[in-house]
Formats: C-alpha cells, structure tokens, sequence
C-alpha cells in the first residue's frame, strides 16, 4: 500500500475512534445538551473554516463574503425541508449546490479582481445576500424562518465534516489543487506556466462556497431558525479569524482556530461582560506574538513535534 | 522558531485547561437544596445590551427582596444570567446552557421577540417555563403553524399589533391629525407588525396615508429619505422602530425642517434617546408604552424609589416589566408549592389579577396578559406620562 492510502486508513481509523468516544460520552451524558451543542458548532464552524481555507489560505484570494454562502444554503435548506416537506438528506444536497452555484456565478466575474477589491466585493455580496433575504416574504423576511426541525445531530455533523475535510485535503494533492497553490505563490508566474487561473479561481471558489452552504443547513437545522441578523458581515469575520489564528493556507491550523475559538466563546458564556474583552485579547497577543496564525501555513504533523523536540533538546 | 513553539505550547496548554474545565463544568456546582436558580436569558451585549442590562437590574432587585424571607419556606432564589449577545441562535445556545448546565427552573427573557421564539423551542421541548419581559411578536406564545398555545411561554407584555391600534386612535381623535407618513425599520418584524397595525386603524379612522418609506438598521443617514417625506407633506410621522435609529431619525428631520410631531412604539424607550436626538428635537415627538415610571400606584412608587436608590437612574420598561416577570416566577413557584419546572408553569397559567408595577395582569389562553397601555410625551428630552389608554 502506498503511503498516502495508508494514511488515509489510519486518519479514519482515528476518526472512528474520535466519534466512538464522544458519541459514548453522550450516549451516557458525560457530555450533557449544552455541551453537545457546542460540539456540533464546532464541526459547522470547522466546516465552514475549512472551505473558507480553501478560497483564502489555498488559493490566495481574500474572501470575506462566506456568511451569506452560509446564509443560501440554510434558507435553501429549510426551504426544501420546511415548505416543500421533502427529506433533510436533499435539503442538504440541494444547500450545498445551490451555494456553489452562486458562488460559481458570483466568482465568474469578481475573481477578476484581486487583494482589497476582491475583499470588498465579496463583503458586498454577502450583505447583499442578507438584505435579499430580508425582503422576501415567503421565507419570513426580517422575522426569519422559524419552526425548522432539529435533524442536524452529532452523527450528521461529524461525518459530514469528515467527509469535507478529506475532500478538501485531497483536493489540494490534486493537480487542480496544485495549481491553486501556484496561483497563490504567484499568480503572474502560474499563468505563464499555462495554468488558466481564472478556471481554478472560480473552481476553489465555488467549492468553497458549496461547502459553507452545507454547514448553514447543519446549521438552521440545528437551532431551529434562520434568521438574516446571523449570517452578517460579522459572520463572516468570526470564520476568518478562525482562519487566520489556525494559520492560512494550513488545514490542522483551520481545524484548530474553529475548536479553539468555539470553546472560548462557549466557555466565555458565564461572563459575558468579559467575552468580548478576552476575545479580542487573545487576537492582540496572537498577532502580536505570532502573525502567521498558530501553524502558519504548515500542517500538524509528526514532523512539526520532532522538529521541535530537536531544538529544544 | 522556537519563540513561536514555546508560544504554540503555552496556547496549546491553554485549551486544555479550558477543555479540563469545561469537562467538569456539569458536575462543579454541588446542588444547595436551599437555593432555586431561576435563568435570565438576556441581551448583556450587542444592539440592544441596554435592554438585557435594565432587566438584570430589576431582577436582582427582585430576588433580593424575596430572599430576606425566601420561598416555599425560606428557600432563596438565585439568578443565573446567560447572554444572548442581541441575537437570535446565541439565545438558542444560552437557553440550552441555563436549562442543562445550570439546571435553573424557570427562565425571564430575552426581550427580543425573534430571540425568544427561537430558544422558545428548546424550553418548551425541556418543558421549563420562559416568561419573557417585551417579547411583544404574537408568535412568541402561539405557534403560527398549528395555532395552538406553546405550554412553557408567556409573556408580561401586550402584543404588537395593539401599540399601533392605540397610536393611530390616538394621533386621529386626539391630536386631530389628518395626514401621515410612515417610516419602518424593514429589518424588524416588530416594527413592521406595528406599522400595519397603525395604517389600518387610522385609515379606518378616515384618515390617509400619504407616504410610507423604510430604513435598515445600522443606517446613519436618513436625510434623503426625510427630504422625500417632506416633500409629501405630512402632518405627522409614525416611526416604529429602536432608538438608534430613531434618535437620528428625529435628530436629522428637525435640521431639514421638518417639525411635525413624530410617534413611535416602545423600541423608542431608552435613556439614549435624548442623547442621540438632542432635547430640543425630541419635543413634540411621543411613543406609546407598557409603562410610565411617572405611574402613580403606590407599588410603582415604591420601585422607583428603590431602583433609583439602587442604580442612580429611573427605570425604564425592560426594568419594570423585568420586575413584574420575577415577581409572577417567585408567584408561580409559590403557588406551585414545588421547584418542578412542569407544576411553576401549571401555576403560572392559573395567575389570576396579579398586581405589578406595569399593571394588572390575567393571563388569557394564549398566555398573553390583558393590560393597559400608555401615551409618553417627550419634553426637553424628560419622558412624561400623558395618558393612559385601556384595551
């Protein structure tokens, strides 16, 4: 077997493992609702750090419009399950296209952009996604869409992060992925060397965009609503911190910034008049301290600890 | 390199003290027999922080009386506060830690109608009891789907619609006005409800509307908008809207000249609003309310009196309607004779001519209170009851 399918079978081995232990924690309520609650967040805000990874820390387009992706795909979702009375499976699937599709044709011709234009579009796309939402009736308008079922649970939630996370890492090891790599180490030379950048942009975009539609359906289903004062730009600037403490471009600092920052803000939530100090002091001394994000643009990986434990023996 | 390790360690070491915890978080709290916690989900920051802030406020009072002789026998009540940081699915998550963390037997809160409807699916699902200050939305105690009453919420307001009837009665016979224009915050459910309500009734009245323009939170400036409501010359402006954003409102349409009297619904009730404003753009401008600190019941009297002495500021009405919701837990708990959540909400459902600052309340089947509203006139930037209208 070569070496990458015999980590693949040893990261799902681990994950089975992962979800065997914390599904028996609650299946014996060692880990009560509250708790459980914030496990799902954490795969939703994984999910969604994750995808945005892929556009930002991948391919090197700043994009700061993923809550009104996030936002698609939880209307759609609760539309097709809600209204329409159809399975949450579809709902689900039909999140995540219809997101993508958005992306793909948002991303067509804003991807022309680059840097702080690129920024501002997309920060102008989502508000612009919220305040489309707000203005139509037929899924509540500024009261949101209430009274959606609870499908989403920790089983769902955890594969389907899985599933993504492996997607996304494969992704990045295939030649599309390798060419959103040169786009984003230079995208002047990527060009020349005959890569089509515009085709890989859009491509890295819109899966990205897809994926946050998956995780606002998780999401809407999960807390029963949605509602546009969720998906705001402030949204959107929660899941690129997560991003940008992990460390851009690095999938283990993605998937680390959205625990960290799910378990402070749940932890934070016995003293709310300190949350947002703390919070935002952890931002300072991180950037302060280290400006790259924790695992700057490398993995965690076995190699990190020995390299360490040389230097500091 | 090795800086960023060390500093990587030290965060990583972090976590997992955070995580150790948070682990042990259900079990930390030995259960004192002698104490009830009652939950109050409130808005501690965000938008509307000064909402949840005024309520906190009045139920720490509360509960200090109350436990210098206890309940059912000398027991004290504990407030456990969770924030919703302004925001609908935060509430969800605030309401999940009260009801299965802190294990609290009854909940007050949120004030805001979007945020109580949403975690109202968690504690009617928990069957634990929410009784919520000014979640005014009619949705908030009835489900719109099936229409049926949800068991587990109440409310100690009246409902949206009837703010609007009372404005547009009172703007037609009372201030003999003819012509309006109505300018909604289209991002709120609550504001819309009312402005419905007021254009029906006062067209019904026979008066007309003659323009009818939105705003969105957050907007800063409206002097386009105002400019365009001039032009269509009205006698009067209705704004239901929150005090951000009226403040301005009011403030940028006496700079272009534009002096008639405006009106709004309680979301223009707040300490802030004169300072937003200015005093002298706020004259000639009222809202209706669930409640006047200038009220003159002698149990009114006496709340003031302490909520000054305590926290140096009149109350406003997230305060007394806050107070009334404690008043009618600790009632309910009461009567219940029993900290289970299922019998207080039993015995919340029967409360029959309760006497509270806000008023008398009697819940109907829909668990909503039959209360009496009231006019506020704004006078150099002081709020002054003016009159008192019954449903």
């Amino acid at each position: 077997m070569d070496p990458i399918r015999k980590f693949d079978l040893k990261a799902i081995i681990a994950c089975i493992l992962i979800y065997a232990v914390v599904q028996g924690l609650i299946a014996v309520e060692v880990i009560g609702p509250f708790w459980e609650l914030n496990i799902v967040l954490i795969c939703i805000n994984i999910i969604l750090a994750v995808s945005l990874n892929l556009i930002n820390g991948y391919t090197g387009q700043f994009s700061i419009g993923h809550a009104g992706f996030m936002a698609v795909g939880a209307y759609t979702g609760a539309v097709i399950t809600v209204k329409l009375g159809l399975p949450f499976a579809l709902g689900l699937v039909v999140a995540t296209i219809s997101a993508g599709l958005l992306g793909f044709l948002i991303g067509l011709p804003t991807l022309r952009l680059d840097g702080d234009y690129l920024a501002i579009a997309t920060l102008g796309l989502g508000e612009i996604i919220r305040i489309c939402i707000l203005n139509i009736d037929y899924v509540g308008g500024a009261s949101g869409l209430m009274g959606i079922p609870r499908f989403t649970n920790f089983t769902v939630a955890f594969w389907l992060m899985i599933a993504i996370i492996f997607f996304i890492k494969n992704f990045k090891n295939s030649a599309p992925g390798r060419c959103c790599l040169a786009i984003r180490e230079n995208e002047i030379a990527a060009d020349t060397m005959g890569i089509n950048t515009t085709k890989y942009k859009v491509m890295a975009f819109t899966l990205g965009a897809s994926f946050a539609g998956t995780a606002g359906c998780l999401f809407s289903h999960y807390f029963f609503l949605a509602h546009p004062a969720t998906f705001t730009f402030m949204k959107s600037f929660d899941i690129l911190t997560m991003v940008v403490l992990g460390g851009l471009g690095s999938m283990t600092g993605s998937i680390c910034g959205a625990t960290l920052l799910t378990f402070i803000s749940a932890y934070l939530s016995d003293f709310p008049e300190w949350r947002m100090v703390i919070y935002s002091v952890t931002m300072i001394v991180l950037m302060l301290r280290r400006p790259q994000g924790l695992f700057g643009s490398e993995e965690l990986s076995r190699k990190m600890f020995r390299l360490g434990g040389r230097q500091n023996g | 390199m090795k800086k960023s390790l060390k500093a990587l360690a030290l965060l990583a070491a972090g976590a997992c003290v955070m995580g150790a915890l948070s682990g042990c978080g259900g079990s930390k709290k030995s259960e004192d027999a002698n104490v009830i916690k009652v939950g109050g989900l409130l808005e501690m920051t965000g938008g509307s922080a000064s909402f949840g802030i005024s309520s906190k406020n009045a139920i720490d009072l509360v509960f200090k009386e109350i436990n210098t002789k206890g309940v059912l026998g000398g027991k004290k009540l504990e407030l456990v506060v969770a924030d919703t940081k302004s925001e609908a699915s935060e509430a969800t998550n605030g309401m999940q830690k009260l009801l299965s963390q802190d294990k609290v037997v009854a909940v007050i809160g949120p004030n805001q109608s979007s945020a109580v409807i949403a975690s109202g699916a968690i504690n009617n699902g928990m069957k634990v009891l929410d009784i919520t200050p000014m979640g005014t939305n009619p949705d908030v105690t009835v489900d719109p789907k099936t229409g049926k009453t949800r068991e587990h919420s109440f409310r100690a307001c009246f409902i949206d619609p009837f703010q609007g009837t009372v404005m547009a009665n009172y703007v037609y016979k009372d201030l003999g006005i003819r012509k309006a224009a109505i300018y909604i915050d289209n991002t709120s459910d609550y504001a819309k409800g009312l402005a419905a309500f007021f254009k029906e009734n006062f067209v019904k009245n026979g008066g007309s509307v003659v323009a009818e323009e939105a705003y969105l939170q957050k907007d800063t400036d409206f002097k386009s908008t105002l400019t365009k409501i001039k032009a269509a010359d009205p006698d009067f402006i209705y704004i239901p809207g929150y005090y951000q954003e009226v403040g301005l409102i009011v403030k940028q349409a006496r700079e272009i000249g534009l002096n008639v009297p405006m009106a709004g619904g309680d979301g223009w009730d707040s300490s802030k609003l004169p300072e937003i404003a200015g005093k002298a753009a706020l004259n000639n401008t009222f809202f209706t309310n669930l409640y006047s600190p200038d009220d003159t019941s002698d149990l009114n009297k006496k709340f003031v009196a302490e909520y000054q002495k305590a926290y140096n500021t009149k109350p406003d009405v997230f305060a007394a309607l806050a107070y009334d919701c404690a008043l009618l837990v600790a009632k309910a708990i009461e009567d219940a004779q029993s900290t289970e959540p299922a019998k207080i909400s039993a015995a919340m459902a029967k409360i029959k001519g309760f006497k509270g600052v806000s008023g008398e309340v009697t819940f109907n089947e829909q668990h909503n209170p039959i209360k009496s509203a009231v006019i506020i006139e704004h006078k150099d930037g002081v709020q002054t009851f003016k009159s008192k209208v019954n449903p």
